[in-house]
């Protein structure tokens, strides 16, 4: 097994800050948003790679980051063996951009509304000056659609169907890893199932890399085969699905599991989690856990705690075992 | 019943006239009456301009064919000296209202028509930039705007006008006149365009499908062209309608103030100006008739500009 | 339950005219809530279950509009209300949680003013009386520091926050019962988990009769005691919510339940249900699940399907599914 996507001490600081004249106005210092901090982890070559984590917790970035649509602020990704943000050989850029592709959230922006499908799926082949001939009637039936819709616009499809046509434009250009953005919180849980199961399928014929990004815990279960947990921008637990389901080791990754809704849990009656989210551009010293933490001790106030290896997992917490 | 079993063997598809027939965008046309009401008023004076020299009863601009003797001749009166007839009466020269009306609707229109399309080109190119690119380019191009924004369109106009003409020499100042006419309102009217265009890009850009475009590894000018224009032409539609009724004003105004078309090659303002120094002796037509012409068409091209307007927004349907 | 219901909706029929003829987002609903019950109504996008909510509160946008059928407010028909009356009533004894809490604060009043304002109007009380009561529901709902934080505005709040200020407004004029669109949807879990629990808290100490409307089966299971799965405008199952979830009668409910991914499942091949919910002005004929149905025979494609009346009263098929036997027996 080798490394396809190589991640190290990752960082994206944002500058939300206002105006340069409305800070001196007011008084206020520049505001800097830690979307991401200090985050390492490898995904494996045909596995599934899911990071999970509530808003603000930095995951979008790190997606996007790793396709090359954000520039990080300190550390690298390297996509086989290449990392995008330093490589100054053309070529091998768009080698590595042709193996990475995206699916995003909302299948209703992520469609050109004035395009045909057939020039949005061929679009990634076409802008390399690549045969486009039959190519988006072809991998139209492999999402499970008809090569009839290729001549057809975007709304005349379903929040599903253009899911489908997201995947197939993705595919186009036989990448290796897709970066799947929330693939599926914008559907039904009828139609989450179809596009579930398509990609699990197309994985399969493809042999593909997925880095799978998503709050839903019971999606993440279903699909990934490693995954890492993200909270205010940092990963505070990594571990195989199993592991991490079965003992949780980071509080955190406790306390989500025992939040969300279960089908099964008719009328449970549980302490619901303490507290918030906090602010990014403030956020708590040392673990950034440690306000809403039940096993807070004065430590975890002062020092941030290092990835520590246990058995097969690995956790940023200094009371785990 | 023959035409059905067609349509049922055809497929589930109507044909593409029968489906652009039946969208919205006709529909909503098809139920404004003073969309259509317009529409005809509009379509009838651009084929009447269009067609002039078919329709027009006289050249005007022939002086071999004007004769003095018909100077001042009253609408629907036969001519007391020559005994010819003219429908909207002659002026002065004893040219002929009707047809000096459609002759300066062309001109009217052209330079309308060229406005625009200067203004709209470059708004749409510098909103387009703006929204897209940010920065310092963003803010040099919407202070530009500002700036302009300051002073009336008709003032820019002039001044541009002004500039221009003292750097043609005389001897083709006439004949510049026009394009000189068409640059100072293009030049004048493009800040409307890039401030909606510019508005709808910063929209468009934070969408899914440009990220989508960006990661392919598309060139910017790519990205604004083929994904983000298409997008934003909507609104720019509605605009342009409205500019060009605006734009058309403009000349006649610019024409009125004698700063416009020349007299030899008279548009809709040029014939008013003309007009408005026989209104007191009694000669009402020949202003009366481009006035109401100019009025017609403009006013005609805004109830379209209004109606494309509530068409194409989304949250009104 | 002898008692009459906080609220009875009965046949009720919503109807949107449109140029491409009359749709129907509500079709034919009848349910009851009782004081101190939550009852989840659950279905995808375009269900009509956002529809039916409005429906009962008065807050339809023209053209849509009630045909037929009552909503019954402790007994009283409160669907032909219009105006003053409607207003009043709204806020009084009804009140509306909404899923985004951004929007249905006023950000221009703290939110102080914005309770006390809903007090006053419906509470004959004094300006004093109303401020107190005003922090006594921050406070119920669990905004720590309720005395000073009554001088915020909505935008010094976070998400969670804010949307425990919307329960507030909801909850300040007493009202017999509460309707909740999607109150978590735009909430993260921890913070959902706070919510759905507030909501349970409120509904059983004052008595409230919640309608708790939701796309999520997991949020339903949770906190509703019954649940109405909705389908293209109609009821299609109806009852006590372990019942429903785990023993599902109707085709479209078994199949809603199969197609969650399961923690307990694994990784096994996620059951399907093929196609998507018909757009209302394209309903296929007969039953309107019947295209996407596996146990679909000849007269579900013919016949419109049942209404819940003219079954048995918990699932609106002509075949219904006895799921549990079905396990027993694979078992």
């Amino acid at each position: 097994m080798s490394a396809i996507i190589k991640v190290e001490n990752l960082t994206r600081i944002f500058d939300v800050s206002k105006p340069w004249l409305n800070r001196m106005i007011e008084r206020q210092p520049k505001a800097l948003l830690t979307a991401v901090s200090e985050v390492s982890f490898d995904v494996e070559r045909n596995s599934v790679y899911a990071l999970v984590g509530e808003s603000g917790s930095g995951k979008s970035t790190i997606g996007k980051i790793i396709v090359g649509l954000v520039a990080p602020s300190e550390g690298t990704v390297e996509v086989e063996g290449v990392d995008l943000a330093s490589e100054s050989d053309a070529d091998k850029i768009d080698a590595v951009r042709a193996d990475i592709q995206m699916i995003f959230q909302d299948p209703y922006a992520s469609l050109n509304p004035r395009w045909r499908v057939r020039d949005i799926i061929a679009e990634p082949v076409a802008a390399r000056g690549g045969k486009t001939a039959g190519l988006a009637e072809r991998l139209l039936e492999q999402v499970g659609l008809s090569a009839a819709d290729a001549g057809k616009y975007p709304h005349e499809f379903s929040g599903g169907q253009r899911q489908r046509i997201c995947i197939a434009r993705a595919l186009s250009s036989e990448p290796k890893i897709i970066v799947c953005d929330e693939p599926t919180s914008a559907l039904d849980v009828s139609v989450q199932s179809q596009v579930l199961n398509l990609m699990s399928d197309l994985r399969e014929e493809f042999g593909l890399t997925y880095l799978f990004i998503s709050h839903d815990l019971t999606v993440v279960h279903h699909m990934a085969d490693m995954i890492g947990v993200l909270y205010l921008g940092r990963l505070v637990e990594e571990a195989p699905r199993d592991r991490l389901f079965s003992a949780p080791k980071h509080p955190y990754t406790q306390m989500l599991f025992d939040a969300a809704p279960r089908m099964d849990a008719f009328g449970r009656e549980v302490e619901p989690p303490k507290g918030e989210i906090p602010d990014a551009i403030n956020p708590p010293s040392g673990c950034a856990f440690h306000p809403r933490c039940p096993l807070a001790i004065p430590r975890c106030s002062q020092e941030r705690p290092e990835m520590r290896k246990i058995g097969q997992t690995r956790v940023a917490c200094h009371m785990a075992e | 019943m023959a035409e059905t079993r067609v349509e049922t063997r055809a497929g589930a598809r109507p044909s593409r006239l029968r489906r652009a027939w039946q969208s919205d965008f006709t529909w909503s046309f098809r139920h404004s009456p003073v969309a259509v009401a317009a529409f005809g008023v509009v379509m009838i004076l651009i084929l009447g301009a269009v067609f002039a020299p078919l329709i027009a009863p006289h050249n005007p601009f022939n002086p071999a064919t004007l004769n003095l003797m018909n100077g001042f001749t009253p609408p629907g009166q036969a001519n007391e000296f020559t005994g010819e007839l003219f429908l909207l009466g002659t002026d002065d020269q004893g040219r002929d209202v009707f047809s000096t009306i459609l002759y300066g609707m062309r001109i009217s229109l052209f330079v309308g028509v060229s406005a625009v399309l200067l203004a709209m080109l470059l708004g749409v190119m510098l909103g387009l930039m703006a929204g897209y690119v940010g920065g310092w380019t963003e803010s040099i191009i919407m202070r530009v705007a500002d700036v302009q924004l300051t002073f009336p369109a008709i003032l820019v106009a002039m001044l541009i006008f002004g500039i221009a003409k003292g750097i043609t020499p005389p001897e083709y100042r006439n004949e510049m006149a026009i394009w000189v006419l068409i640059l100072a309102i293009g030049l004048s009217d493009w800040v409307q365009f890039a401030r909606v265009v510019r508005g709808a890009t910063l929209v468009e850009k934070n969408k899914e499908y440009v990220q989508a475009a960006k990661l392919i590894g598309r060139s910017p000018f790519a990205i604004m062209l083929r994904h983000i224009l298409p997008n934003v032409l909507n609104p720019v539609l509605v605009i342009a309608t409205i500019s060009l009724a605006l734009a058309i004003i403009a000349e006649a105004t610019l024409s009125f103030l004698g700063v416009g078309a020349p007299p030899t090659k008279p548009s809709l303002g040029t014939l008013i100006r003309i007009g408005q120094e026989f209104m007191f002796s009694g000669e009402w037509w020949i202003l009366l008739f481009p006035a109401t012409t100019l009025l017609a068409l403009a006013l005609s091209i805004n109830l379209m500009g209004d109606w494309l307007r509530d068409a194409l927004n989304p949250r009104l349907r | 339950m002898t008692d009459t219901p906080v609220l009875s909706v009965r046949d009720l029929t919503v109807e949107i005219p449109t140029r491409h003829g009359v749709l129907r987002p509500v079709d034919d609903m009848s349910f009851d809530i009782h004081a101190g019950e939550i009852m989840g109504v659950v279905g995808e996008s375009g269900a009509g279950k956002s529809m039916t909510g409005n429906a009962v509160i008065g807050l339809l946008d023209p053209p849509a509009r009630i045909v037929s059928g009552e909503v019954l407010l402790s007994g009283t028909p409160v669907h032909k209300l219009k105006g003053d009356a409607l207003r009043r009533l709204r806020g009084k004894r009804m009140g509306m949680i909404f899923q985004d809490p951004q929007t249905s604060l006023n950000p221009l009043l703290t939110v102080g003013d914005q309770l006390s304002e809903t007090i006053l109007e419906h509470l004959n009380v004094t300006q004093q009386e109303a401020r107190k009561r005003a922090i006594a529901a921050l406070e119920e709902v669990g905004i720590p520091a309720a005395r000073q934080r009554i001088g915020s505005y909505p935008h010094e709040f976070s998400g969670g926050m804010r949307q425990r200020v919307v329960i507030a407004l909801a909850l300040c004029a007493e009202p017999d019962l509460v309707i909740a669109d999607e109150p978590t949807t735009a909430l993260d879990v921890s913070v959902q988990a706070q919510i759905i629990a507030l909501l349970k808290r409120l509904c059983r100490d004052r008595g409230v009769a919640v309608m708790l409307v939701t796309h999520d089966m997991g949020v339903i299971a949770e906190a509703a005691d019954r649940v109405a799965v909705m389908y293209a405008g109609r009821m299609a199952e109806l009852g006590p919510v372990r019942e429903v979830l785990t023993n599902a009668r109707h085709p479209y409910t078994a199949g809603l339940m199969e197609s969650t991914p399961l923690a307990s499942q694994g990784r096994k091949r996620l059951r399907q249900i093929p196609g998507a919910m018909p757009r209302l002005g394209a309903l296929p004929g007969g039953c309107a699940f019947s295209p996407r149905c596996d146990y679909a025979q000849d007269r579900c494609r013919q016949e419109p399907g049942p209404t819940l009346k003219r079954c048995d009263g918990r699932a609106a098929c002509w075949f219904p599914l006895n799921t549990a036997a079905k396990e027993e027996a694979k078992a």
